[in-house]
């Protein structure tokens, strides 16, 4: 292997990384607010509307994301009414395309994890709350959201791995990201173990930063689910009122 | 042309065409799966394994599988195994680009990825088979093989299959990304279509509606198959 190569190689490709990020939180920040808006149709207490999110949720998770993309980035150019509206400078751009299938895939993926996150909240928690006089919105703040939050994080963490995995599929659409530099860099030189193995180091990295920090955010979350540390045993002896 | 001769099955329909080509996307998807489901027994018997570099060896292909885009596998397979045949060939006294055929490109790239998915499935479903199953087993004389046979393996499948229905989904859908290859599965030939006809929304609908139909109709196959696997837990 040609180690003067693949260094060359790799600084090619982080010239492509500024994009690969800029469509991943713009993409898993949309789809966030769509994913909580589902969640929010899907509890149900409009009629109708739960069965309409029910219906997007087994469309967008039913087909291949690159469908989607092609669906919405040639597929609607088809319609002279599309080119003539004001949404056509969005959707002419190939960036807000991506962004727009990701987000409406991630959507789909991510309400499913709120659903269940806020589903196994237990119900003596907010049963507690409602006992304490806590009107409707203090208790989705203090009760509902923060233990949903953390019931949601492991999942929602190899969810946005997908994410940053999926943005790759931009390159297809010629955005200049990491992905589209690897191919280019591919068809120019023919080596192409070299090139994709530089480029996955490269997705290998980001998604690892991103498994610890979401496992960090965990820890931090989780105070009381953990031991108390040993270094002040003092705090542990009330409780043993047996022996005291 | 309406939208409904257009997909018809006349001359001058893609009817025939699109169903075809669905038929090579559940070749790729089935095959991926095979692949996947042979390198992920194997994968996670690594994993369980008592020896360190067994499975080190193991942790390092389920996070390096899956924490890279199936897209890039694809790529490195298709033009890095071409690269390597086109160098057999010329060391056989063959000369120019000799390609690795897409077919097997794709369902080798996308078994790898599902490999490293059915790894952690498996491996999980054997941490979850009772120890006292495997005790009792021992206690009357089965050799390791027989265990395995009789014991292990019946109980992993039963609680790996609601993981596997999931893996299987990845695969169904991340065989659209062999596509960028060139081989006419469902979705390339959805853009050839839509190529020739100016009909790109049309094409695309259709196709997102045969992955629909392949989507449920392995989701309903893979309830019926759980309640089977079950049928010892439920009551009579």
């Amino acid at each position: 292997m040609d180690f003067g190569f693949m260094a060359q190689t790799t600084v090619a490709l982080l010239s492509g990384l500024p994009l690969t990020l800029e469509l991943f939180v713009t993409s898993v920040l949309a789809g966030g607010v769509l994913a909580a808006l589902l969640a929010w149709m899907r509890a149900g207490r409009v009629p109708g509307l739960s069965a309409l999110a029910a219906a997007y949720v087994f469309v967008f998770r039913g087909t291949p994301l690159l469908v989607q993309l092609f669906l919405i980035y040639y597929g609607l150019s088809q319609f002279p009414e599309v080119r003539h509206s004001v949404a056509w400078p969005v959707l002419r751009d190939p960036f807000w395309c991506a962004v727009l299938a990701l987000a409406l895939n991630t959507g789909a993926y991510t309400s499913e994890i709120f659903r269940g996150a806020l589903a196994a909240v237990p119900t003596g928690q907010v049963e507690a709350a409602r006992a304490c006089g806590m009107p409707r919105l203090t208790l989705l703040r203090r009760v509902v959201l923060p233990i949903a939050l953390r019931q949601a994080l492991p999942s929602y963490a190899t969810e946005i791995i997908l994410m940053t995995k999926a943005t790759a599929l931009a390159s297809i659409v010629t955005l200049k990201e990491t992905m589209f530099v690897a191919a280019k860099l591919n068809s120019e030189t023919y080596r192409a173990i070299e090139v994709f193995l530089c480029a996955g180091a490269i997705y290998l990295v980001l998604n690892i930063a991103i498994a610890r920090a979401v496992a960090l955010l965990e820890w931090r979350l989780s105070p009381h689910l953990r031991r108390a540390p040993d270094a002040l045993p003092g705090l542990d002896t009330p409780l043993e009122l047996g022996t005291a | 042309m309406t939208d409904l001769a257009l997909f018809g099955f006349g001359p001058a329909g893609w009817g025939a065409a699109l169903l075809r080509a669905t038929l090579v996307t559940l070749g790729v998807a089935v095959s991926a799966f095979a692949i996947g489901a042979v390198l992920g027994a194997v994968v996670a018997a690594t994993k369980l394994s008592g020896s360190r570099a067994l499975r080190a060896a193991g942790d390092a292909y389920t996070t390096v599988l899956r924490g890279v885009p199936d897209l890039l596998v694809i790529y490195l397979v298709y033009f890095g195994g071409s690269a390597i045949v086109t160098r057999l060939g010329q060391a056989m006294g063959a000369e120019g680009f000799l390609g690795l055929p897409s077919f097997l490109a794709g369902a080798l790239a996308c078994g790898l990825v599902s490999g490293a998915y059915q790894a952690e499935v498996f491996r999980g479903a054997a941490l979850a088979v009772p120890r006292g199953q495997v005790e009792a087993a021992r206690a009357l004389g089965m050799d390791g093989g027989l265990r395995f046979r009789r014991i292990l393996a019946p109980q992993i499948v039963a609680i790996a299959l609601p993981g596997l229905g999931n893996v299987w989904q990845l695969a169904l859908k991340e065989s659209a990304l062999v596509s960028v290859t060139g081989l006419v599965e469902l979705l390339r030939q959805s853009q050839i279509g839509a190529g020739s006809t100016h009909q790109p929304f049309a094409f695309y609908v259709a196709a997102g509606a045969l992955y629909l139909v392949l989507t449920t109709g392995s989701t309903l196959l893979f309830g019926r198959a759980e309640w089977r696997m079950s049928r010892s837990l439920r009551r009579l």
